[in-house]
């Protein structure tokens, strides 16, 4: 195995980074655990509910992730400014013991290095670039330890794959790949880059059979945004949800699950090792389905919660198999550095096969796609807006939901290898993103209910950062997420604001004309929307473009190439869902903000969902504008959401020096050169896309426009759609838009006849099954062909099983859901009311149960129970007698103890 | 650490479960208060095991002990059962068959 | 667990060993406590939970003593199994979900004088057999699951056949006696 791939794949240097709160970054989700506890514990007691003690975690959580964030980035800085001279590069290092730094652990931990250095052992580590290079050719020889015979083949195939060629399809292979390989030097050479290194602290938690299970934080980047992002809209939430949700019956409960949601997202994002991953998988899990069910006296937020959760297990298989492959796959190592090291460096050098990485990266998939709401697992991110708004917007807009992308993100060298991203024109990734981010603006068209609009915007955003990560466009992946967990939290909470107001979610019938009622909103709202359309210079313009930018271009507009691949069509979805996008948004703002007021009539009926938590002060004739609790959030956010896209101008930007364009890709990228991240290409900014896509924008913008604010507010102002519209004089829209409204019959699919069910759950276990079995085969060395017949064997018998428990369930007219449900909900009451407030009730009943018990067993057992045993005494011998055969075999077993006891107190004493 | 902490430890969870025999009148109350002793047991084993680098034998009795353990509530619980199907109840203090 | 920490960390045994003992007596205190709830508590189900948090006490004894797959088949056999075998007992036989009156013998006190003379007993036993002995639990090697397999399977090769022999006993004993009719 080749253990010098750092220099040898890249040619580049990596440096260790170090800091205190780098190396200590576990106090951040340390922290919000702890708040949890006493929320949970105290909160009650407290005078707001516990609410300041979470404000308070994630206020100082927040400032500890903006802390380690400037420590990274002064890491970066110091490595980028670094001379061979200066500065110490990582010495290739075996099993930590004797690397450099004290964190910044390199795990070159393949056995094979061992051979290698004692080969290579006089051949000193000079701190120098060029010695590096010849060095790696020496160990690069030497492979023929443990590979037998191809030593110099293996070399040639080396350089080849160091630069991923660009496979052409059109054009001489040789001459593409040199324009990538230009293209690569050029984008590293603005940086005369050491690549820092993430900052990994392990320690080691349990070992047995041999496997060492580590807990540990990994900090790079990607890790810095995170939680910067988290904590950041964590805390608005925070701060919002003090109004929001005041007054309701489960209001520590609430604060409670906020904190240890951001627990588990800050434990998911610094996790170090795959199985720190999934814990913070599931737990953001667990915490979305207790506040999705918040309010779950209703059967509706009940149901959505338990569909979330259902939904999410189906794609929990796929990340437990594929974690498990991965283990397996990259020599039993559960470290994301190592997984991720092992699938760079490709089979022919000891790391992982393509096969293994294309099927983990399959079965990660499906977890993703169920987590990140993408297409075919979405259905359950709508109806998730269920629970509190401020919910909706951190977990199911901002945050959560933007897991499924980290982990992409996190394991980038799985899903570029196994996947062949690079020099290709289509994969399973990109599909999925742009089916998803099409279908997702589809449908927000035909939503009356605002939340519901943005759910489904939110699935269409995370399709586009799924899309991103599918063509390559790795920073534009992760630069999206972050200015639209901004903008997106800005659009929920400002319709939570409107629906605080109107006690109603339901655009058409309760909103309309609420500008003049609520202006902060209304101009923050306007903001996040713009933002969202991706019109310039708000925060979602940069990012979209570079997406967009990101696919390779059309082909025939100036100075777009130097992508990974050939991604048209990704391309023309991406623009058309801009476009919908930016109508849709329209859409909303007239319906919610202009025409005429529409509500004003507070039936009983809605008394769901906000208007749960107010039903002290429903009696209010016009809506009112919320208070500045519910506003500094919006305001903020807006802020940001216009100025977020300044990080990451595009190059050579306005002729703007190097040091102010590309800060993020700078800051949050890793390099090749640290071994654990992919070789990608960056797409060349493009004035004419850039344009173009703005045009479209403004002209769908423009479309809405006409439609809404001009035709359908002529008919009159209270109106919603037009009378006589497009709908209705054209038979093939009002197909189209019946099936928009049945959100493409999604859920009918799911819900209906066993068979249907039965069908599809048989697809998903033939598929695990299969792979599960493929893994079986290899990892038992038995090659392909057992191999195969394993992944059939297994296939059938898992879809067999599936099938039949899944059609019984079915067929019995239960289905799964109801069948959970009912025990799921008395199980989680009976927890809380038995376990926690029963832990504190216990403390007062023990004082009252001892005094109790004092009196009873002493008082009135011994005391009273020795004179009344003397006047028993007296009774007679025979009645005494007769009481030792009862026929209680419990007296007689004490008295055998008893007995035995004294025996062996008698042995002891006597010997 | 000691090995006395562990025998002591166990020693205590012995008694306990002693008690819970003797004095719970639930018969599955009874059978949970013998899987108190059975666990003292098993600590005892591996603390002995430690003490005397024995760890292999000590951890393979330690795991008989455990399939032992769950053998004994199967079939314990079936008598259980049993009972209750027989007397519609598990209060052990009615089942005095053996009066005299 | 703390083994390899200790092996990895080679100057602060001494700390390795005083964290052991801070959670020894931290797991012991709970485990003590939630076993007296188990016999004392008059909630049935509220008693098989207990049970469930001394059980999870044992499996952590035995990773502090170095017996990790111990530990782990006491949480997957016990925590995972017996409890639910418990709890379906309960459900069974129809108890109380809720606190239950008369789930003490009327020979409490009996029962406490022998426990109360046991622990004595015991107690002075062993600290008379073994005040000051020493476990080294870092100087042991660590156990792996092979070696555990190889000595079942060689060494106890006929005491593993009688336990398989038993649980099939107790498999079919465990039919016979609760069929019906």
């Amino acid at each position: 195995m080749n253990t010098t791939y750092l220099a040898a794949e890249s040619g580049g240097l990596a440096v260790e980074a170090s800091g205190f709160f780098l190396e200590n970054v576990w106090i951040i989700p340390a922290i919000m655990a702890v708040s949890f506890a006493i929320i949970l514990g105290f909160g009650k007691r407290m005078p707001r509910g516990g609410s300041e003690v979470g404000i308070a975690a994630v206020g100082v959580c927040f400032i500890l992730a903006l802390l380690t964030a400037g420590q990274w980035i002064g890491q970066v800085n110091e490595a980028a400014n670094c001379t061979p001279k200066t500065c110490d590069y990582i010495e290739y290092s075996i099993d930590g013991v004797d690397h450099k730094g004290e964190a910044g652990y390199i795990p070159l931990d393949y056995e094979a290095y061992a051979s290698d250095q004692a080969h290579a052992a006089d051949d000193t580590h000079a701190d120098d670039g060029e010695s590096h290079d010849t060095d790696a050719e020496a160990h690069g020889d030497e492979d023929g330890d443990h590979s037998d015979d191809e030593a110099h083949a293996e070399d040639d195939d080396h350089s080849d794959e160091g630069a991923y060629p660009i496979d052409t399809n059109a054009g001489s292979p040789d001459g593409e790949s040199a324009s990538a390989l230009t293209a690569f030097t050029e984008a590293e050479a603005g940086s005369t880059a050491a690549a820092a290194v993430a900052v990994v602290s392990e320690r080691t938690w349990w070992s047995n059979g041999g496997i060492n299970f580590t807990i540990g934080t990994m900090v790079d980047g990607l890790t810095v945004t995170l939680l910067v992002v988290v904590t950041l809209v964590s805390m608005l939430v925070h701060i919002y949800s003090t109004d929001y949700v005041a007054g309701d019956r489960r209001f520590t409960h609430y604060f409670g699950f906020l904190s240890l949601f951001t627990a588990a997202m800050l434990f998911f994002v610094t996790s170090a090792n795959v199985l720190q991953m999934i814990v913070g998988w599931e737990l953001v899990g667990v915490c979305s389905f207790a506040l999705i069910g918040h309010w779950w006296e209703e059967q509706p937020n009940s149901d959505a919660a338990l569909k979330a959760f259902l939904t999410n297990r189906v794609g929990d298989m796929g990340l437990l198999i594929g974690m498990i492959i991965l283990f397996f796959a990259s020599n039993e190592k559960w470290s994301i550095i190592d997984i991720n090291a092992a699938a760079i460096l490709g089979e022919g050098k000891g790391g992982t096969s393509h096969t293994m990485l294309l099927i983990a990266s399959l079965c990660l998939l499906a977890a993703v796609m169920s987590k990140s709401g993408q297409f075919f697992l979405h259905t359950w991110l709508p109806d998730a807006m269920a629970g509190p708004t401020p919910v909706s917007a951190l977990i199911h807009a901002a945050t959560m939901v933007v897991a499924g992308v980290y982990l992409i993100a996190r394991l980038y060298g799985v899903f570029f290898n196994g996947l062949s991203i690079g020099g290709s024109s289509i994969n399973a990734l990109a599909v999925i993103g742009a089916v998803t981010t099409l279908v997702g603006a589809s449908l927000a068209f035909v939503q009356d209910d605002i939340k519901k609009v943005l759910a489904y915007s939110t699935i269409s955003q995370l399709g586009y950062m799924t899309l991103a990560l599918g063509v390559g466009a790795w920073t534009a992946a992760v630069f999206h997420l972050t200015t639209h967990a901004l903008f997106k939290a800005c659009l929920f909470l400002g319709a939570g604001s409107v629906s605080h107001a109107v006690h109603s979610f339901d655009m058409k019938k309760d909103m309309g004309g609420m500008r003049k009622f609520m202006p902060t909103t209304y101009k923050t709202f306007l903001i996040g929307s713009i933002a969202l359309a991706g019109l310039p210079p708000l925060a979602g313009f940069w990012s979209k473009d570079e997406i967009l930018a990101g696919t390779g271009g059309w082909g025939f507009f100036e100075g777009e190439s130097h992508a990974n691949g050939a991604y048209t069509i990704m391309l023309v979805m991406g623009m058309i869902t801009a476009a919908m996008t930016a109508a849709y948004m329209t859409r909303v703002m007239y319906l919610t903000f202009f025409g005429e007021f529409r509500g004003g009539h507070h039936d009983d009926d809605h008394g769901h969902a906000a208007a749960g938590a107010h039903d002290d002060h429903a009696h209010h004739g016009d809506p009112h504008e919320s208070g500045p609790r519910i506003l500094w959030p919006l305001r903020i956010l807006a802020g940001l959401a216009v100025v977020a896209g300044l990080m990451n101008l595009p190059k050579n930007f306005l002729g703007l020096p190097s040091g102010i364009t590309l800060r993020f890709e700078h800051f949050v990228e890793p390099l090749a050169a640290t071994g654990y991240f992919p070789k990608i290409s960056h797409a060349d900014p493009s004035w004419s896309l850039a344009i173009f896509s703005t045009l479209v924008v403004a002209g769908a913008v423009g479309v809405a426009y006409w439609y809404y604010f001009v035709k359908v507010n002529a008919q009159s102002p209270s109106a919603t759609e037009m009378i006589n519209g497009p709908t209705e004089r054209s038979k093939l829209l009002k197909a189209g838009h019946t099936m928009l409204k049945n959100r493409y019959y999604l859920d009918h699919i799911y819900d209906s006849g066993a068979a249907v069910g039965a069908a599809g759950a048989t697809a998903m276990g033939s598929i695990f099954g299969a792979a599960a079995g493929l893994t079986l085969g290899f990892s038992l060395d038995n090659g392909l062909d057992q191999a195969l017949w394993s992944s059939l064997i297994w296939g059938m018998v898992l879809g067999l099983t599936v099938f039949t428990i899944v059609y019984l369930a079915l067929r019995t007219g239960t289905g799964i859901a109801s069948f959970t449900k009912r025990p799921l909900a008395y199980a989680a009451n009976w927890v809380h009311e038995n376990v926690i407030d029963a832990a504190v009730d216990e403390v007062g009943k023990n004082s009252v149960k001892t005094a109790d018990a004092l009196y009873k067993y002493i008082d009135q057992g011994v005391i009273d129970g020795s004179v009344n045993a003397a006047g028993r005494g007296s009774q007679g011998a025979g009645g005494e007698l007769r009481r030792w055969s009862t026929g209680q075999v419990q007296q007689y077993a004490t008295v055998m103890f008893a007995g035995a006891t004294l025996l062996a107190g008698l042995l002891i004493i006597v010997l | 650490m000691y090995l006395v902490q562990f025998l002591l430890l166990s020693s205590i969870l012995f008694c306990i479960g002693v008690y819970g025999v003797l004095a719970r009148r639930n018969a599955v109350l009874v059978l949970m208060s013998i899987e108190l002793i059975l666990n003292a047991v098993n600590i005892n084993l591996i603390a002995f095991g430690a003490f005397n680098g024995a760890q292999i034998p000590a951890e393979v009795f330690a795991l008989f002990i455990i399939a032992v353990a769950a053998a004994e509530v199967g079939v314990g619980l079936a008598l259980v059962l049993t009972i209750y199907r027989n007397s519609k109840s598990i209060d052990l203090h009615q089942v005095d068959l053996l009066k005299g | 667990m703390i083994t390899t920490v200790a092996s990895m960390v080679s100057a602060p045994v001494l700390g390795a060993v005083v964290a052991q003992n801070v959670f020894f007596y931290l797991i012991a205190a709970v485990m003590v406590i939630a076993a007296l709830r188990v016999v004392t508590t008059s909630n049935i189900v509220h008693a098989a939970l207990y049970l469930v948090v001394v059980l999870a006490g044992v499996a952590a004894q035995f990773l502090l003593l170095g017996a990790e797959f111990v530990g782990v088949t006491q949480v997957l056999v016990y925590i995972g199994a017996v409890i639910v075998l418990f709890l379906f007992g309960i459900m069974l036989t129809r108890a109380k979900v809720g606190n239950e009156d008369g789930l003490d013998h009327d020979n409490v006190i009996p029962a406490i004088l022998t426990a109360v003379l046991l622990v004595l007993v015991m107690g002075y036993a062993v600290v008379d057999f073994a005040g000051d002995e020493e476990i080294d639990v870092l100087g042991n090697s660590p156990t792996t699951v092979e070696q555990v397999s190889d000595s079942i399977f060689s060494t106890y090769i006929v005491a593993f056949e009688a336990i398989s022999v038993l649980l099939l006993a107790a498999l079919i004993g465990a039919i016979v006696v609760a069929r019906k009719e």
